[in-house]
């Protein structure tokens, strides 16, 4: 504002002064129909989430149900649930199981690993320690991907430090013997479920770190204390008190564990077994079959188990303390 | 007699900091203690040593005779109402109050019937099916104390419980506490920094300062006859008097206390007393508070409601007599 504005015009008396000009009046029309500055706020993200997110998703659904014809390898745009038939082939109901096993076991060990954690970061770290937490959560997500899954295929090899040091604890008798088993065994941890079970947990475990310290970051102290001094065990305050009210992290911990394994098409690619999963059957199904269809409903397949898997959530009380 | 609780040259220090620092202390079985000073004063901090929250740093604290270092908070028969309540917000008023019970393992049917016998007890019956949310302030209030007296404490400890509730309802539930406890004949030992609060309800009160107690005794005791310029000043505003001044009037040089209600204000200025001048007034209600300067000295005086109040500026003559003029323990 200039000197002449503040000292010289009657403007400075007013007991309203007007802000002239044409942001003026835009702030001060924004400010009278605060439902226009949310429109004008929601409009471009919910133009991108509709049309380009949700449209590409129908687009995907309609794919679903059209169909190869196995001959000519050509797409019949004719609407049929055959696609649907044959994912219950047992060659795609074998992905599907194996996949979905992986995805429950992997966010069970991301749920017990990173509840201690959260639970240190939310009830004792402050200060530095706390940005600490943060950075040592958070560290591994600047990273590539890619590079990551790569270092671990060289630490689960055969010649990798992993064997190296079962071998120097004496212990590589536990490491061939667990290698030798049916499923979870392979020839090293890098061509094994293990060590794809091993590396997922590993890359989505700050999925799941995070909104459980966030949901206990939010339990007022003095409920465990309230319920310790009436009368309940450690282990009492926990399975009452904490972790109920922990559950909806938990939940929305597993949504991200649970979906990002159902999808994931290049860990399983890099370290593992050949056996295929989801991920890499739309892969296969999109590239070189050229099978949409299949793919499509390969896709479907997620989407189907993570809204039972909500519903489930929802009627086990899982969003009550929310 | 065994008393309720005892503590034994008791500290609690954090670092540096002495929040409860060598104090002695015994509580009676079924007596209402009340445990007032200014914040940080280690009142709630002597509570949580109770509450088994803490453990004392140096010292003893036994309940009932038993020995309660190292005992952690689910082992004692010791309850809590806490200053904010802290009632489980994802279960309902009735699961909340039967907390205690559940854990002890007390049957679903048993335990709900104490639930609800403790929710008519605080006079909340058929709230159970609520949530905490659901419920204002004082009705929280009422879940808390009988969440914890469902237990059936042998101690009831209240840390400032009615801190959060407005006027009205606070001086309800004074009466109200108070009854329950003569009822139920459980110690209680009441934290506050409301003097009115301490001295209206409780059968003794422990006055804390800086971690250690100033002053214990009957309300009666700690109002007329405060040891300490600092209970003088802290209970209920006393005027303090410095020991010249109480030589020149009394005759002896001590510390000394004089109640606000307890000086008469005269506007005959030719009367005999100490002369003063009104500076301010503040209108109570009940009485009007006059703010005197006396030789300097700045006291206070309250004239009851319907007698003629000087105004501001005017001189007056003060008189009291003697023998209210309390001389403190504390050496000049």
């Amino acid at each position: 504002m200039s000197v002449q504005a503040v000292t010289g015009t009657s403007d400075v008396t007013a007991i309203l002064p007007r802000r002239g000009g044409f942001a003026g009046s835009l702030s001060d029309l924004l400010w009278r129909r605060p439902g226009l500055l949310l429109f004008v706020m929601l409009a471009p993200p919910l133009l991108w989430l509709g049309v380009v997110y949700i449209g590409s998703l129908i687009a995907l659904l309609a794919q679903s149900f059209f169909s190869i014809d196995e001959f000519s390898g050509l797409i019949s745009r004719e609407l049929t649930l055959k696609t649907y038939g044959d994912l219950f082939q047992p060659a795609n109901l074998d992905i599907i199981i194996r996949t979905v096993t992986m995805a429950a076991m992997v966010t069970l060990a991301s749920a017990v690993v990173a509840f201690p954690i959260a639970y240190y970061a939310a009830r004792y770290a402050r200060g530095k320690w706390k940005a600490l937490f943060y950075l040592g959560v958070m560290l591994p997500l600047w990273s590539s991907y890619l590079v990551k899954v790569y270092a671990w295929k060289l630490i689960l090899a055969k010649e990798g430090i992993l064997t190296w040091l079962f071998a120097k604890l004496h212990l590589s008798w536990l490491l061939d013997s667990w290698l030798s088993l049916p499923v979870v065994g392979g020839n090293s941890l890098s061509v094994s479920f293990t060590g794809t079970f091993i590396v997922f947990v590993y890359v989505w475990l700050p999925f799941m770190i995070l909104p459980i310290q966030a949901a206990l970051e939010r339990v007022p102290g003095n409920l465990v204390e309230a319920s310790s001094d009436l009368g309940a065990s450690p282990g009492q305050t926990f399975r009452n008190v904490l972790f109920p009210l922990a559950l909806p992290g938990i939940v929305a911990g597993s949504i991200f564990t649970f979906s990002l394994t159902l999808g994931d098409y290049i860990i399983p690619q890099i370290i593992g077994t050949s056996r295929l999963f989801i991920g890499q059957a739309v892969y296969a199904q999109q590239g070189t079959a050229g099978n949409i269809p299949l793919a499509a409903a390969f896709t479907v397949v997620p989407i189907v188990i993570m809204g039972f898997y909500l519903w489930g959530a929802k009627r086990m009380g899982a969003f009550d303390a929310l | 007699m065994t008393p309720a609780v005892a503590f034994q040259k008791t500290s609690r220090h954090f670092g540096a900091v002495r929040a409860v620092d060598a104090v002695d202390l015994e509580i009676k079985p079924g007596e209402f203690f009340a445990m007032l000073g200014p914040s940080g004063s280690g009142k709630t901090t002597c509570l949580r040593l109770i509450a088994g929250f803490e453990q004392p740093t140096s010292g003893s604290i036994s309940i009932f005779g038993e020995r309660a270092e190292g005992v952690p908070p689910y082992r004692r028969n010791v309850n809590t109402v806490f200053q904010d309540y802290a009632l489980f917000p994802h279960l309902n008023v009735l699961d909340n109050v039967a907390y205690g019970l559940m854990v002890k393992g007390v049957g679903k049917d048993e335990r709900h019937r104490a639930a609800e016998d403790a929710l008519r007890l605080v006079q909340l019956p058929g709230y159970g099916g609520r949530k905490p949310g659901q419920l204002s302030g004082g009705q929280r209030q009422r879940v808390a104390l009988a969440r914890a007296l469902v237990n059936k404490p042998k101690v009831l400890l209240l840390d400032e419980p009615l801190g959060a509730l407005d006027l009205k309802l606070r001086e309800s539930m004074q009466e109200e506490l108070k009854q329950l406890q003569k009822a139920l004949g459980i110690t209680f030992v009441f934290v506050t920094h409301d003097q009115g609060e301490a001295l209206s309800m409780a059968d003794r009160v422990a006055v804390f300062n800086d971690g250690r107690i100033m002053q214990v005794g009957a309300p009666e005791e700690i109002y007329q006859r405060p040891a300490s310029r600092f209970v003088a000043d802290f209970v209920g505003s006393s005027n303090v008097l410095p020991p010249d001044f109480v030589q020149r009037h009394a005759g002896q040089r001590r510390w000394g206390s004089l109640r606000p209600e307890q000086i008469r204000v005269g506007r005959d200025k030719s009367g005999d007393g100490v002369a003063a001048r009104v500076l301010s007034r503040h209108y109570l209600g009940a009485a009007t508070k006059l703010a005197l300067d006396v030789e300097g000295l700045r006291l206070h005086a309250t004239v009851p409601s319907g007698t003629a109040v000087p105004e501001d500026g005017e001189h007056v003559v003060l008189s009291f007599n003697r023998d209210q003029l309390h001389l403190m323990e504390e050496q000049a």
